[in-house]
């Protein structure tokens, strides 16, 4: 069982890193990596959102959209995995808040760290798109819990080293035509040449 | 000798701004300061002066990669010989076959000057081919952004070479060494601004752009229609038992694999270099040989019953493959590495994990020790941070600064 877990878990950090393998989550990804300590918090707080809207998408998906499960209510046969996609959006968004809403109550320490990057990061498509693998793949619970923190740290991990790349980056003398986003691009695509060792790996 | 200066400084002016050949003072500078200690000195009191500059340190890697070189032209036409001698053929028909007709060297595998000839046959026009292409990518991005063409190029492109197979297409090496050069190095500047080692880069791509010329059996030894897997390649499909070569073998280096990496006797040889000269970081070298023999020994007492590569222990890990190479000469890179001494222990150990991880748990590239590099430099710059980080506030702690 537990070996189940770490698989998941190191398959979502490198393997299929959300954003150097799936290159998911990219708008934030490129805005927000120009300094270690921003892209850090960023990061934190993609695996804390990440780690609650997947598990929370997972008991939405797995007890009222996905085929027959509504057998509890009384319902056979019916599927609502048709408005899934919204479904887990709404979720994503409505977490979001609470969370905020929460940290700003109790923990405002944190709330002011995470700053802007909270409400941000509803529209971030890895986040969205940690649900969708999750449905794609039929995680039960404990697995999406893994998965969903697994693929956060991966997101963090990525945004943490782009930043440090990009903070030494400031040294370097790049044409001026590909200044800016131009060579983050091009940073971004070579991190992933070096993410590709992990490719191919089966756990 | 003193003729030559007096030229050089004849023509000179005919480079500086506003003379005739303005355009070409990069090439200009190359030469001068290949041929002589450039004059000028930093100025004010806050620097320290030391005669050795970026080109002697680079010409120092290239002195310490000369045993590689060696080794890399005799295992090569060894191997080939060998294998020539297997399968009973008198000579190979193409145009290496007939200079070696011509010149009566034959290809007695037991002859060193047969294999060391045989071996440059091959090495030669991939590392001329890798020189044209690669150096006229750097004159031409020297020329258009009027920065120096410095040795960084000529390190970069004895390495490239020495990672490739023998039997490598040559077009490929030209698109290899290209985007090692231009997207490796060139786009973020030049020598010193780059984050990933401009060779790696470049092999990494072919590897993965081109597969089928890098991977396999069939590309080890360079004899037509003979096939060998390299010792971890045969490991990882076989289990220990399929190894194929003694201990001693593969430390002297005499086993199929890349042109260069295969003997971890030439490569320390060339550590010693580095290390005797303060060129290479011995704390990237001695923390990377620590981790990987860790954590080898560690999955080796795990063990497996499905993986072969379990069986493997520390002492073939340091050996095969292309460990010692990527230990000395790429890891090493002072550019893509960690730039705190601090920061370099961590990093060695984070390339160590790597390869062994790599090569381990993923059969499809049992030589992990360049991904496991490449791995590395995408973290040196965080590794870094994360050094710089904790020494301020350590030294903020002791001051006791109230911030």
């Amino acid at each position: 069982m537990l070996e189940v877990y770490l698989s998941i878990f190191m398959k979502s950090v490198f393997v299929e890193n959300m954003a150097l393998a799936f290159f998911l989550g990219m708008c934030t990804f490129l805005a927000v990596s120009k300094n270690v300590s921003t892209a850090f918090g960023l990061g934190i707080a993609v695996i804390v959102v990440q780690g609650i809207t997947v598990p929370a998408n997972n008991l939405i998906f797995q007890h009222f959209l996905k085929e027959d499960a509504l057998a509890w209510a009384g319902l056979t046969g019916v599927d609502l995995t048709f408005v899934g996609l919204i479904s887990y959006i709404g979720i994503i968004a409505a977490m979001v808040q609470i969370l905020e809403m929460f940290l700003d109550k109790f923990v405002p320490s944190l709330y002011n760290a995470l700053g802007i990057f909270l409400p941000l990061i509803t529209v971030n498509c890895a986040i969205l798109g940690g649900s969708l693998f999750m449905v794609e793949r039929d995680y039960n619970f404990g697995e999406s819990v893994v998965f969903g923190m697994g693929s956060g740290v991966g997101w963090a991990l990525a945004i943490v080293a782009l930043a440090g790349i990009r903070e030494k980056l400031k040294y370097s003398d790049v044409p001026p035509g590909l200044r800016g986003l131009g060579i983050t691009f091009i940073t971004v695509g070579l991190m992933s040449l070096a993410f590709m060792s992990f490719s191919g790996i089966q756990l | 000798m003193k003729a030559l200066r007096k030229m050089l400084d004849q023509v000179e002016p005919l480079f500086h701004k506003g003379g005739p050949l303005e355009k070409l003072y990069a090439q200009y500078e190359m030469i001068d300061t290949f041929l002589y200690t450039p004059g000028q000195v930093t100025k004010g009191p806050t620097h320290l002066r030391d005669s050795i500059d970026l080109k002697r340190t680079m010409i120092t890697v290239v002195a310490a990669l000369v045993p590689c070189i060696f080794m890399a032209m005799w295992n090569t036409g060894y191997q080939a010989n060998l294998a020539m001698l297997q399968m009973g053929t008198a000579t190979t028909g193409e145009w290496r076959g007939i200079i070696i007709d011509i010149l009566g060297v034959g290809y007695n595998p037991s002859s060193a000057l047969a294999n060391i000839f045989h071996g440059f046959l091959y090495f030669f026009p991939i590392f001329l081919i890798t020189q044209i292409a690669g150096g006229l990518w750097e004159v031409l991005f020297a020329t258009v952004r009027e920065h120096e063409i410095n040795e960084g190029f000529l390190v970069t492109g004895m390495l490239f070479p020495l990672t490739l197979p023998p039997t490598i297409p040559l077009w490929q090496v030209a698109v290899g060494i290209s985007f090692g050069v231009v997207l490796g190095k060139e786009v973020f500047g030049g020598t010193g601004k780059n984050f990933l080692n401009p060779a790696l880069t470049g092999r990494a791509f072919l590897y993965f752009a081109y597969p089928a010329e890098i991977t396999g059996d069939a590309i080890w030894v360079a004899a037509d229609g003979f096939t060998q897997a390299t010792p971890l390649g045969a490991v990882a499909a076989d289990g220990m038992s399929a190894v194929g070569v003694t201990w001693m073998q593969a430390f002297v280096g005499s086993l199929p694999g890349s042109l260069g990496e295969t003997s971890a006797l030439a490569c320390l040889i060339g550590a010693f270099v580095l290390i005797a000269t303060g060129v290479g970081s011995w704390r990237i070298i001695v923390s990377m040989i620590l981790s990987t023999i860790v954590f080898a020994e560690l999955l080796h007492m795990i063990g497996s019953d499905t993986n072969p590569m379990f069986q493997m222990d520390a002492s073939w890990h340091l050996v095969l493959g292309g460990f010692a190479f990527g230990c000395v000469f790429m890891a090493t890179d002072p550019v893509s590495a960690s730039m705190t001494e601090t920061g370099r222990w961590f990093y060695g150990a984070l390339i160590g994990f790597m390869t062994v991880l790599i090569r381990v748990i993923n059969p499809a590239f049992p030589e992990g020790v360049m991904l496991a590099i490449l791995f590395g430099n995408v973290f040196a710059p965080v590794i870094d941070h994360v050094v710089l980080q904790a020494n301020i506030k350590r030294r903020l702690a002791r001051t006791a600064v109230s911030s």
